[in-house]
């Protein structure tokens, strides 16, 4: 097996900069503060700029599929992005949307457009491995039963729903506009991505795949969504990193910039450590997505590094930040918030280690 | 494969035509194999190699290694190939290039490294060793100590105090030392895992002609920076396989012994799995960007990662072990031609791991490294940097 690329090409380079200057613009923690408090949490009117305009929703989709044909390893760069800004967009629910769509060879031409947005009805704690869910039952077309912690929910014009049929597992896709269909919000901990209890009550669904396509499509779904989100978690942790050694450079205690006592140098060179190494694993994630090397193998061992690293960052992020951290003026909380939630996305840590555990041949007792 | 690596292989076949490995004497062949610019490619014409792409030298050692023929044992000389070689060809004159590469290269001549000093580890700008013009030559006094290979070694890169009126970076200057010269006296130094890996070396009058300095007077310390950064990169630049590491051993240990697993050990196993992971890819990562030209600084990262998880690993082992873990295989004073962790038992490899963070640069003084050199914080303050270096407490 030919080793991973774990560096960014100049295309690539390119696409993290464009989206870096457009959430620069569009996007700055006081909007995104201000904006959380609001009735419109999300600002969709960003998300059809990255989607459509910047083509970021076809990213995923083959060109057969009527997409950009790019991979894993182009979306792992937005996704960092998206992680640095912690910006309020439907990312995640679209990249699994999109990637079932895909996985059942559906093109998701209105999700890959930003005219419309996608989610999984999949409890968002769902690791990749986990087994077929039972929770809807689909009788002929009609959908019944209830999801819980559905990403991107409210905001969502289609739903795939798993569901199980008269013929075992299926995918149905769902128009969330739908009779029968209900949103319940949740109050989040991430202020910037929400999600919501999806209720069927006979509602219309169109079958997408059925049987071991189905699940297939979920997992494949699940798997991509669990390693783009690796590499957000990456894009959080170093802009925690880098607001942190800023603060430090300026900040003055006991006649010294805070950065010069070697408690605070320390801290921060160890955290500059594991982002470094949480940087080489993401991309290894994204690049086994997108060549289809081991990648169940890789985004489990993504997964189990980056999400407890992107949760040190944000609580080294906030603790070396002192007072002001504690503060709503201040992101830290934002970030915190983002990176704690997100570190229970798709199985915490030792859930992945478990995956490995089996993959890599380390037995249980 | 790129024109460069198929005629680099042309060449490497048109030799092996001319020396068949199986008749030739194994020394013969790697003189040749210097004389053919076949060693270190990288290097120039005439001094072992062919002034090509570093990466080619993949190419070479993967054509002879598939011939079978003899490879020079990097393993028993890893200071001269690693540090004293690439200094020597920086800053050597070209008698001493001529003179010092092709044994160096063939390990006909091992070389160790006299920097440490009892009184200066991590702030090795603070060694006291002595260099004293007289006439032609330098007489060195002074003590060195954690020498690997001083034992088996017919040279040493030496760094010498030759101005104590200077500040300490500026007072030092750099020699090639001759081992066996009279005064030269070394001593084995026993570690805790009860073998002598290192020497202490004691160096009293001992002459060195002025023609076996490298660099000029007083520019040892930028020396001796080039032959660290040439550590760091030697370090960097090698990437074990999957499991290739200490972390193969505690795997291997854990399918072997199913009656020894518990749950709380198992998810500290597939912790320390998941970390090694890391550093590995971590580590093939800074391999691509230095492939580019790119270097990054996560050779910093990697020493600081894999010193922290060969101990915790290292540590695991003997915990997995119960009983037998209490044992120790073999506490025979005993002086090593190069330092193994594989051959030996669980106990050996917990106590050696102990020097990971201490050789090399301490994990605490690479980590003052990154936070000064990458995250450009505030440096230490630092009380000696301008004060002649005999007015520094001691």
């Amino acid at each position: 097996m030919s080793s991973p690329d774990l560096l960014y090409s100049e295309l690539e380079e390119d696409l993290r900069a464009t989206v870096r200057r457009l959430l620069r613009d569009r996007c700055d923690w006081t909007a995104v503060l201000a904006r959380c408090e609001t009735d419109e949490p999300y600002d969709l009117a960003l998300w059809r700029t990255l989607a459509g305009e910047l083509g970021l929703g076809a990213l995923l989709v083959p060109e057969e599929l009527g997409g950009a044909g790019a991979s894993a390893r182009e979306v792992a760069v937005v996704a960092e992005e998206i992680g640095r800004a912690v910006a309020p967009v439907p990312f995640l629910g679209n990249v699994l949307a999109t990637a079932a769509l895909v996985a059942c060879a559906e093109p998701p031409a209105e999700l890959a457009d930003g005219s419309r947005i996608g989610t999984v009805a999949v409890g968002l704690t769902t690791p990749p491995q986990a087994p077929f869910p039972q929770a809807v039952k689909a009788d002929g077309s009609a959908l019944t039963g209830a999801v819980p912690a559905v990403v991107d929910l409210e905001v969502a014009d289609l739903v795939v729903v798993p569901a199980i049929d008269a013929d075992g597992p299926a995918l149905y896709l769902v128009d969330t506009s739908a009779a029968g269909v209900t949103r319940t919000p949740t109050t989040p901990l991430d202020l910037t991505r929400r999600f919501g209890t999806l209720d069927l009550d006979g509602a219309p669904g169109r079958r997408l795949a059925a049987g071991a396509e189905a699940e297939r499509a979920l997992r494949q779904a699940l798997l991509t969504a669990a390693g783009m989100l690796a590499s957000e978690q990456v894009g959080l942790a170093q802009h925690c990193l880098d607001s942190t050694v800023d603060y430090a450079k300026t900040r003055y205690q006991f006649g010294r910039q805070i950065g010069s006592f070697q408690a605070v140098k320390h801290r921060l060179a160890d955290l500059w450590v594991g982002v470094s190494s949480g940087r080489a694993v993401a991309r290894n994630a994204a690049d086994a997505l997108a060549r289809d090397t081991e990648p169940e193998l890789a985004v489990a061992i993504a997964q189990a590094h980056c999400s407890d690293l992107v949760v040190l960052a944000a609580e080294e992020h906030l603790q070396l930040h002192g007072g002001i951290g504690m503060t709503w003026e201040h992101p830290a909380h934002l970030y915190l918030g983002r990176a704690k939630s997100s570190q229970l996305a798709f199985g915490i840590a030792e859930t992945h280690r478990s995956r490995i555990g089996e993959l890599a041949d380390l037995p249980t007792p | 494969m790129t024109a460069d690596a198929t005629e680099i292989r042309g060449r490497v076949a048109e030799f092996l035509a001319a020396h068949d490995p199986r008749s030739t004497d194994r020394l013969e062949f790697l003189r040749a194999r210097f004389d053919a610019g076949l060693a270190w490619v990288h290097f120039p014409a005439g001094l072992g190699g062919l002034g090509a792409a570093r990466e080619l030298q993949a190419v070479v050692d993967t054509a002879f290694a598939e011939a079978g023929a003899p490879d020079n044992q990097p393993q028993l000389n890893v200071i001269g190939l690693g540090m004293a070689g690439p200094t020597i060809l920086r800053f050597g004159t070209d008698e001493q290039r001529r003179r010092y590469l092709r044994p160096l290269w063939t390990g006909e001549e091992t070389w160790c490294q006299l920097f440490s000093e009892p009184g200066a580890g991590s702030d090795l700008a603070a060694l006291s060793t002595r260099a004293v013009r007289d006439g032609e030559d330098w007489v060195v006094d002074g003590q060195k100590v954690w020498t690997s290979l001083a034992h088996r070694a017919r040279w040493a890169i030496l760094v010498a105090r030759s101005d104590p009126d200077q500040p300490k970076h500026k007072g030092l200057s750099y020699f090639i030392c001759d081992m066996t010269a009279p005064g030269v006296e070394v001593r084995p130094l026993r570690q805790i895992t009860g073998e002598a890996e290192f020497n202490e070396v004691f160096l009293t009058g001992v002459r060195i002609p002025d023609s076996q300095r490298l660099g000029e007077v007083g520019q040892g310390w930028q020396v001796a920076m080039s032959t660290l950064m040439n550590e760091r990169v030697a370090i960097g630049g090698r990437t074990p396989p999957r499991e290739g590491g200490m972390i193969g051993e505690a795997a291997e240990a854990w399918r072997a012994n199913p009656d020894k697993r518990t749950h709380g050990l198992h998810d500290r196993l597939l912790r320390l799995w998941v970390d090694a992971e890391a550093t590995r890819l971590t580590s093939i990562r800074l391999r691509q960007q230095l492939a580019i030209g790119e270097p990054g600084p996560e050779g910093s990262a990697v020493k600081v990662s894999f010193a922290e998880q060969n101990q915790a690993i290292t540590g695991f082992e003997l915990e997995f072990q119960g009983e037998a873990g209490l044992s120790y295989d073999d506490w025979t004073f005993r002086q090593p031609d190069f330092a193994s962790l594989t051959k030996r038992g669980a106990g050996f490899r917990y106590l050696r791991a102990k020097g990971n963070s201490i050789e090399g640069g301490t994990t605490e003084i690479l980590r003052n490294v990154i936070a000064e050199r990458i995250l450009g914080l505030p440096q230490e303050i630092r009380t000696d940097k301008d004060r002649p270096w005999k007015e520094l407490p001691r």
